[in-house]
């Protein structure tokens, strides 16, 4: 909310420059966005009046004024449309300096516009950046004393306070509820506005039923005949409203808009003349059509309440009026409402429907429910000073057993110290409450603590420790040095954790991207084309708008980037959850573990020579991550199809026969439709169902010698290494302790649908020197498996 | 004798012209070898008298042991300057590059959740997790804020459907930890969340780390202490902070943390919009209905949160002034946190 610092201290004047009010209210919970002078600076302006005009004798646009105000009456050019005599206007003389954009300032001088002399220039708000409106020169009040300094005259020595409110602190949203708040901060009284009953002048009220009793259990209204609307709202109303950040509609709005900053009650006004029969305060029928004083028209729910007459809808209740009965230049006779609706009613709707006005604002955080009647005066009182008229009875539907309670509290003083951490005297803390407006009476523990109406934020004890603190002081509150029970937990050894693992990508040369959770869908149907995917149902944008199943998407989206910007070797890895839908309330979530990698093997190096990066590089890694995992050799490689990877260069991970993730080569088409140019290779495995490994345990070192046998078979290319190796060491006993696949050779010498591989093999026993023959009968073994199982030949 | 003196000096001479250790060998061999010279006078010494020999003897001896020394020294140092040359010849080039990875990095949010994370584990704080994708009552509801309550306007929410959503915060974290686990407990929750809001400052995902502490006595002032003493060691940095009253709906008093500008160290700078305070926490007190959710006594209990982001202290620990770049994943960023 912005607000004139001026008109704040017309309430409450503490002793205080504007910077130290700004960090007083700051520091009170009523944070100060900004603050900016009402107007810029420029000096040399005064109230200018135009005693009389002509064509300018060369240019169709421009006119010759006579202006007084200056020194003496001197010649004006002037461009804007609306100049004509009579009127008042700022007048910027010769010697002026008006603002501009760098502060720097810009000097009036005599000029000559098409030949003709100009002493000086005729000001817009703009010029003066004073508002928005540039649509031609400022007019001024008919009654503004002509050669008044304009800073003066529209006491522009003020500055423009916004405040961030809290949506607890509604109370606030007035210049009554700073002030309240300014008066207790600086322990000073409030000089509240002053509003008497307006006496009715005649008889007329105009009929209001409310059948939605819960949603408004307070409805004020009032008749106004005989306004006379052309009247213009006063220049100091204008300027409070315009420092607010509202600008002047016409008088009657201008005194809803005053009203609801002053006090905080959202008003407003009918054309009573369009009003049919009766006011109804109701829910809205569902369908039920409205146009809005903005111009747009809604078809409404029926959880929304509506103000009606006997025929429509006529108002959304406490977010906007309807077209069909605003007040208008024709307007004689008005119909004035200020209502309280519950909070809970209203919260929402506005929003549902797109809106958000002042009025709503307020209304679905709370308005002070004993407000109404005094808004309903004070808007009369202003109303028929400006347009005159005279005013009816108030009439009043209230249903007291819906309206709020005044919250009644009990407050321990043992809770103060518990919660503060701070003894507080019980002296100090009546008079910050009392100051509050709360009514304090003493009881055996504490207070009890009525809070007054506009507290509605009021509810628990725990509240009333925050308004000690907020007024004792955040910052003078005592603190505690950390001191803490040492109560250790046992981190699982056997646990492997997820920062161990991405330090040893770091190592290996790994670069952590983060990329979105949500992805673009075509992405997701590139990757992933057989997951079924979580969709958001308000995206931020159609490229962000469902959830991954993979971190591929993401991690290969990263990759584009950067090889789009002349990286040619990328390594990146990522880890988070992947959302899988399984029929479940909420999603299956898995944190996941992959990477990415393409390019050289190496940075480039006098060292190498510039091999690029194959399947066994990302796979040495994984099996890092997986050993640090595991070494016991847990995990398994098995050929496997996963989508986005290549068929003939894809494994599936698996431990105890449970998949727990895939490596392998991207496929060559999805890398096509990705524009890469370079291969690319994958892994993604599931962290918690690789991170749990086991406790090391000590076996003890053999004193005997091992022995060593190397082998070279001769099999069929197709037959996979991983089950000759399986098949050796399930022949070779128990005393193979290690087994080393160290060459794999095709190609001369050899069939071509052949292939050999050398095999070293190391024998040792716990307890004893292995003898030569019992090693040859464990090889044999081995040999005669393997020409069992693969028809393989030893190599000669 | 004569012979003998001019021998020995003949000998001198080639041992200190000997240019390696086989001519040296040779100068051996040819003076002290079974047929050398100086050998040939002990050979000869029986040609002299009894009363002569010792004397003569004794003196081709001294003679010998002087130049088997000489030889020794000087065999030495010709292997010490064989050994020097031949590692003068090895030398390479230490300034090339060694062979292997370039060591990769941490993404900066990454390192900066660690860094929280450190602190808070040091004073006996557990990292916890959660999911995401979150339903409505533990991410709102459960933390005292009603549907229609204005804080969720706040939220920007992303919808799933009508009752799931991508989670606002970290906090839910804490309603399932205070679910499951009987108080006194000290949690932190750093992880992703997600606000449908994307412009200069903003991005739809980020990350939180938020914290919870419930016991029987935990104050105000124990939050204020330990939110201090964060902030200290994590810009390493003696700054002030300041405590502002604030609003969330799951805590009450509720304050925000400002600290010091660290960029202007308070003069006021673009960094801090000219006021010289950086908002960088918020926290308070748990408010009672949130416990009342968890079934937690409210009477024997009092426990207080924090929550911070961690891109915001991340650029400003980093001085980045992008939000955005953190999401870009472009190598020219990322590797400057290694």
């Amino acid at each position: 909310m912005k607000l004139s610092e001026q008109w704040l201290r017309e309430w409450v004047n503490p002793n205080i420059n504007t910077d130290e009010l700004v960090e007083q209210l700051t520091m009170a919970g009523l944070e100060v966005d900004g603050t900016e002078p009402v107007a810029g600076e420029f000096t040399g302006v005064v109230v200018g009046e135009i005693l009389s005009i002509e064509q300018h004798p060369d240019a169709d646009k421009l006119r010759v004024c006579q202006v007084a105000g200056g020194d003496e009456v001197v010649q004006v050019v002037c461009g804007a449309p609306n100049a004509r005599a009579g009127i008042k206007i700022p007048f910027a003389t010769v010697g002026a300096k008006l603002p501009t954009e760098d502060g720097k300032g810009f000097k009036i001088k005599k000029a000559k516009l098409r030949g003709v002399e100009s002493h000086g220039m005729l000001c817009s708000q703009v010029e003066l950046a004073m508002g928005e409106d540039s649509d031609g020169i400022w007019e001024l009040a008919a009654d503004a004393p002509t050669g008044q300094d304009i800073r003066e005259y529209l006491q522009l020595n003020d500055t423009i306070i916004e405040v961030d409110l809290t949506p607890n602190r509604a109370d606030c949203l007035s210049v009554a509820g700073i002030a309240r708040d300014t008066g207790v901060l600086n322990k000073l009284a409030v000089t509240e506005v002053e509003v008497a009953a307006v006496a009715a002048s005649i008889e007329d009220t105009f009929p209001v039923a409310v059948s939605a009793k819960a949603d408004c259990p307070r409805y004020v209204g009032r008749v106004i005949r005989n306004v006379d609307v052309s009247k213009p709202s006063p220049l100091w109303m204008q300027e409070k409203l315009r420092r607010a950040g509202l600008r002047s509609i016409d008088a009657v709005v201008d005194v809803t808009n005053y009203v609801l900053l002053e006090l905080g009650q959202p008003l407003h006004a009918f054309d009573l003349n369009l009003l049919n029969g009766g006011i109804n305060v109701r829910l809205a029928e569902q369908g039920e059509k409205i146009t809005l004083l903005d111009g747009q028209e809604l078809a409404l729910r029926d959880d929304t309440l509506v103000i009606a007459d006997q025929q429509q809808a006529v108002a959304l209740a406490g977010i906007m009026g309807g077209a069909a009965t605003a007040v208008s230049s024709n307007t004689k006779d008005i119909f004035l409402e200020s209502a309280f609706f519950a909070p809970v009613k209203i919260a929402g709707r506005a929003r549902s429907y797109g809106l958000h006005t002042d009025s709503s604002h307020r209304f679905e955080r709370g308005v002070d429910y004993q407000l109404q009647a005094k808004a309903c005066e004070r808007a009369t009182q202003l109303l028929l000073d400006i347009v005159g008229g005279e005013a009816g009875p108030i009439v009043e539907l209230s249903s007291e057993a819906d309206l709020p309670k005044a919250a009644e509290l009990n407050l321990r003083a043992n809770r103060i110290e518990r919660v503060l951490g701070l003894t507080m005297e019980r002296a100090e803390v009546k008079d910050i409450l009392t100051r509050l407006g709360m009514a304090v009476t003493d009881t055996e523990q504490g207070w009890k603590v009525v809070a007054p109406s506009w507290r509605f934020d009021m509810a628990i004890e725990a509240d009333l420790l925050e308004e000690l603190a907020r007024i004792y002081g955040y910052n003078r509150l005592p603190v505690t040095k950390i001191h803490a029970e040492l109560s250790l937990r046992a981190k699982p050894e056997a646990q492997t954790e997820l920062q161990l693992m991405r330090r040893q990508l770091v190592a290996n040369g790994y670069q952590e991207a983060i990329t979105y959770s949500f992805i673009d869908p075509k992405m997701h149907e590139l990757v992933c084309p057989n997951d079924a995917a979580v969709a958001l149902s308000n995206p931020i944008s159609a490229d962000m708008s469902v959830m991954r199943t993979s971190l591929w998407p993401g991690l290969l989206a990263a990759m584009q980037h950067n090889l789009n910007r002349q990286q040619s070797r990328v390594r990146l890895f990522e880890a988070g959850l992947s959302f899988i839908p399984d029929g479940s309330e909420l999603p299956k979530q898995e944190q996941m573990l992959a990477g990415a990698i393409t390019g050289r093997r190496h940075p480039e190096s006098w060292l190498e020579n510039g091999e690029t990066v194959d399947f066994y590089d990302l796979k040495g890694d994984l099996e890092g991550i997986l050993s640090l995992c595991d070494p016991s050799g847990s995990f398994e490689f098995v050929r496997g199809e996963c989508d986005g990877l290549h068929p003939g260069q894809t494994a599936e991970i698996r431990r105890n026969g449970e998949n727990v993730g895939y490596i392998g080569a991207i496929h060559p088409q999805l890398q096509k439709k990705l524009g890469i140019s370079q291969a690319v290779y994958l892994f993604q495995v599931n962290v918690a169902a690789i991170s749990r490994g086991e406790v090391p345990a000590f076996t003890e070192l053999s004193k005997y010698p091992e022995v060593r046998r190397d082998l070279a078979v001769i099999i069929d290319r197709e037959i996979e290494a991983g089950a000759v190796q399986k098949a050796v060491k399930a022949a070779a006993g128990s005393d193979l302790t290690n087994l080393r696949l160290f060459d794999i050779y095709e190609g001369k010498g050899i069939d071509t649908k052949r292939k050999s591989l050398a095999l070293g093999l190391t024998f040792q026993h716990s307890s004893r020197t292995l003898n030569e023959d019992e090693v040859n009968v464990c090889v044999d073994q081995v040999i005669k498996a393997l020409e069992t199982q693969f028809a393989a030949t030893l190599r000669n | 004798m004569e012979n003998l003196e001019s021998l020995a000096a003949l000998a001198r001479a080639a041992i200190n012209d000997a240019q390696d250790v086989s001519a040296l060998d040779d100068v051996r061999v040819q003076f002290l070898g079974k047929k050398g010279s100086i050998t040939d006078l002990l050979k000869g010494l029986g040609k002299l008298s009894a009363e002569e020999r010792p004397a003569a003897g004794a003196e081709i001896n001294k003679v010998k042991q002087a130049l088997q020394q000489a030889i020794g020294e000087k065999k030495s140092a010709l292997e010490t300057a064989a050994i020097a040359e031949k590692l003068a010849a090895e030398q390479i080039d230490i300034t090339l590059p060694g062979r292997g990875q370039n060591v990769g990095g941490l993404h900066p949010v990454t390192r900066t959740i660690e860094r929280i994370a450190s602190f808070f584990e040091a004073i006996g704080f557990e990292t916890v997790e959660g999911p995401e994708i979150e339903d409505d009552y533990h991410n709102f509801e459960a933390l005292n804020i009603p549907a229609h309550h204005p804080a969720r306007a706040m939220h920007d929410t992303f919808y799933i459907n009508e009752h799931t959503v991508l989670r606002t915060h970290t906090s839910p974290v804490q309603v399932r930890v205070m679910e499951s686990t009987e108080p006194p407990l000290k949690v932190i929750c750093p992880g992703r969340v997600y606000r449908c809001d994307s412009d200069l400052t903003h991005t739809p995902m980020f990350h939180q780390v938020e914290g919870l502490l419930i016991s029987e006595e935990s104050s105000f002032a124990d939050l204020k202490g330990i939110v201090e003493e964060f902030l200290r060691v994590f810009f390493e940095k003696e700054l002030a902070v300041r405590f502002r009253p604030s609003y969330f709906p799951f805590t009450e008093p509720s304050a925000e943390v400002d600290i010091q500008c660290v960029n202007c160290g308070g003069e006021g700078c673009r960094v801090c919009s000219q006021t010289g305070w950086l908002e960088v926490m918020g926290c308070g007190m748990v408010h009672p209905s949130v416990f009342e959710y968890s079934n937690i006594d409210t009477e024997k209990y009092t426990g207080f949160a924090f929550g911070m982001g961690v891109e915001r202290l991340a650029m400003l620990r980093y001085g980045v002034n992008d939000l955005r770049l953190f999401y870009d994943n472009d190598l020219r960023f990322l590797e400057q946190f290694k």
